[in-house]
């Protein structure tokens, strides 16, 4: 087949490639040129080569500790929210009404705390959980729990745990619903038909049905609770002590707090390389997991081994000068 | 198996208080014989879904009775009526491979692995599928799908029918014919009661002996293929069958003899005292219907074209204001725009309020 070559396509490129030159790569590039070099105020600079980040990936040291300390949490903390709000976003989908106004009725309270912004959510729950005029703090500690999220660690990340429930379940809900709803009735009469139980429709229908919406719920939840910052640090400020100090937290305190500028730039570079290869890692898992291996057929696997022949140039066209 | 009994059903999406002319499907009673093959006729939105859906329990009548070999199953659900329905999109189930999606009906009732693993061989077989036994049902093509999902429908010894809701819309039409003759075959070595709905009427006429005419919610004749064609019970069975279909003519009837357009022509049958007030026609098939050269004696027609099918040719006549088709007989040649039609008497049937009225011999 002849490809029609028309360089001019590359300018209809450029503006993107420009924006996002400036609002990407370019602060980027920032970061990594402080990554390597060490301040101390009066925009003055030393070359530190990789010396932030020897030192940010060895636990002995005082960064290094501290970062490993502060993603241990995080993903500890990431790895508690999805196991709750993954199974609880869909056990809500399949218990949503399929029409009529309920419908509208649930989707607008499910929506609701996804519009509250996150440093309002913080407030909320600083408040609700306090022991003196907080409601939940003040009945939890009346029937004889003794609840301070301020002072008891293990308060604090229930605290913070149940909130980024109450605020994200509907995000897994909703999506989830997304899901089911484009199943086709067909469906649900074959499996009747069949005298599938409950369990087998969810298992051999809805499941599966939802596999892509499910695969996009996990990377937005995990994305978003890995980078979780306003919520914890309004509500306990990463406290008590450091016990809810999430990697987020820990890098404003090392960039804003100590200004040490090289320090921060490597542990955000880290951090960010850490989201990429993660997210990389559920997608591929998770879009591997439904699929089936195609057994390769002869002429298939000959082309591989000899891919020279795929890759000869069209005769007779002639090549053209590139414009970019 | 199950003789399937009807008896006074009705169903109405709109609420049960609708009235009964805006019924999807109006009151309708009849039986289903144990092993007959039966084909739901009509156009779309005609209610032969909803009958079929009601047959099979995935919607509850608003009114009437449905009886398995005499007992009351409407209240039952599908699972407990024991029906299997194959859909006009094919469903499967593509996290199983070929073989758990034909084992699914039976391993969701509890039957024993042995009997599962008996029946799906036997099924594979019937339909050519063993090859695929093992592999995923993922990336199939639309008749192996609906392959599969017949499949389902015949692993289930003990069915009391299997509905068949348009199932081979979605297939090729070279695949269409395999499929039907395979549906065929099935039926005569199975000993199935099985219902087909179907728009087609060649579907219908190949597939089933009995063929059921539904129009507008009601059903309006059952009867062989024969019988459909040589007479029909509503001008709207006469119109649907047969191509072209039937030509339904106003005409004033009288004792024997017809008169259109002020021409009589003699009926087989004497039709006494038609009601006074009712609209009477004449239908007959363009089977029956010759062009001849003009003659006096012969209505006649305004030729305005010849349809040629090959075989057989018809003509598109105009008499007044009606419309016809009719043969053009070999070794006839048209000439000229006028004609003559020379009818068959025994096959003018007369109709009054568009239903067949029978007349003394």
């Amino acid at each position: 087949m002849d490809k029609t070559v028309n360089q001019k396509a590359w300018l209809l490129v450029l503006p993107v490639f420009l924006v996002v030159a400036f609002s990407a790569i370019l602060p980027l590039m920032t970061v990594v040129n402080y990554s390597l070099q060490d301040t101390f105020g009066n925009n003055q600079f030393f070359w530190n080569g990789v010396g932030w980040f020897k030192e940010l990936l060895d636990p002995t040291t005082d960064l290094g500790s501290r970062f490993f300390a502060s993603l241990w949490r995080n993903l500890f903390f990431s790895f508690v929210i999805l196991a709750i709000e993954v199974p609880l976003g869909i056990v809500i989908a399949l218990s949503m009404p399929r029409e009529g106004w309920r419908v509208a009725a649930c989707l607008v309270i499910l929506a609701l705390p996804l519009l509250i912004p996150w440093n309002v959510v913080g407030t909320i729950w600083q408040i609700f959980g306090r022991p003196d005029i907080g409601l939940l703090g003040y009945v939890l500690n009346s029937i004889g729990i003794n609840y301070n999220y301020v002072s008891n660690e293990f308060d604090a990340w229930a605290t913070v745990i149940v909130m980024d429930v109450w605020h994200w379940t509907s995000l897994v809900a909703l999506l989830c619903y997304a899901g089911l709803k484009s199943i086709p009735d067909a469906y649900y009469q074959a499996a009747q038909i069949d005298g599938a139980s409950r369990w087998a429709v969810f298992k051999a229908i809805q499941l599966p049905k939802m596999h892509r919406v499910l695969l996009i719920a996990v990377l937005l939840r995990f994305m978003d609770s890995f980078m979780i910052y306003t919520e914890p640090f309004v509500l306990t400020g990463g406290g008590p002590g450091n016990s809810t100090t999430f990697i987020s937290i820990e890098l404003v305190k090392i960039a804003l707090g100590q200004f040490d500028l090289g320090k921060a730039a490597a542990l955000s570079l880290v951090y960010n390389l850490i989201i990429l290869i993660v997210c990389w890692v559920f997608y591929t898992v998770m879009t591997n997991a439904g699929a089936e291996r195609k057994p390769r057929t002869q002429s298939q696997a000959a082309a591989e081994r000899n891919p020279a022949v795929e890759l000869k140039p069209a005769l007779g066209l002639p090549r053209k000068e590139g414009v970019a | 198996m199950a003789r399937i009994d009807l008896v006074d059903l009705a169903h109405s999406y709109g609420g049960d208080h609708a009235p009964v002319e805006s019924f999807a499907l109006k009151p309708v009673t009849m039986t289903w014989r144990q092993g007959g093959a039966y084909a739901l006729l009509g156009p779309s939105g005609c209610g032969k879904t909803t009958l079929l859906n009601l047959i099979s329990g995935i919607i509850t009548p608003s009114r009437g009775k449905i009886l398995f070999d005499g007992s009351d199953v409407t209240p039952l659900s599908t699972q407990k009526r024991n029906i299997a329905q194959v859909f006009q999109f094919p469903v499967i189930y593509d996290t199983m491979t070929v073989g758990q999606n034909l084992a699914f009906p039976l391993k969701n009732r509890g039957v024993a692995k042995a009997e599962i693993d008996k029946r799906v061989a036997d099924i594979a077989r019937l339909l050519d599928l063993t090859p695929d036994l093992n592999r995923k049902a993922t990336r199939l093509t639309a008749d192996a799908k609906q392959k599969i999902s017949l499949g389902r429908g015949l692993v289930r010894s003990d069915v009391a029918a299997i509905l068949f809701d348009e199932p081979l819309t979605v297939i090729d039409p070279e695949l269409k014919w395999q499929l039907r003759s395979k549906l065929k075959a099935l039926h005569r070595e199975l000993d199935l009661t099985m219902i087909y709905v179907t728009h087609d009427q060649t579907e219908a006429l190949t597939f089933a002996d009995t063929v059921v005419v539904m129009h507008d919610g009601r059903v309006v004749q059952s009867g062989t293929p024969a019988e459909l064609f040589e007479k029909p019970a509503h001008t709207f069975v006469g119109y649907f069958i047969g191509s072209p279909g039937m030509n339904i003519v106003p005409a004033e009837v009288d004792g024997s003899k017809a008169r259109i357009d002020g021409h009589v022509i003699n009926l087989h049958r004497n039709y006494g005292a038609l009601p006074k007030a009712a609209k009477i026609e004449i239908g007959v098939r363009p089977e029956f219907v010759d062009i001849a050269a003009p003659a006096s004696g012969l209505l006649s027609a305004r030729i305005e074209r010849i349809d040629d099918l090959g075989r057989v040719q018809f003509a598109r006549v105009r008499v007044g204001d009606a419309k016809l088709a009719a043969r053009v007989p070999p070794g006839v040649s048209v000439s000229g725009n006028t004609a003559g039609l020379i009818f068959d008497p025994a096959h003018v049937h007369v109709y009054a309020d568009s239903i067949l009225v029978e007349g003394k011999a």
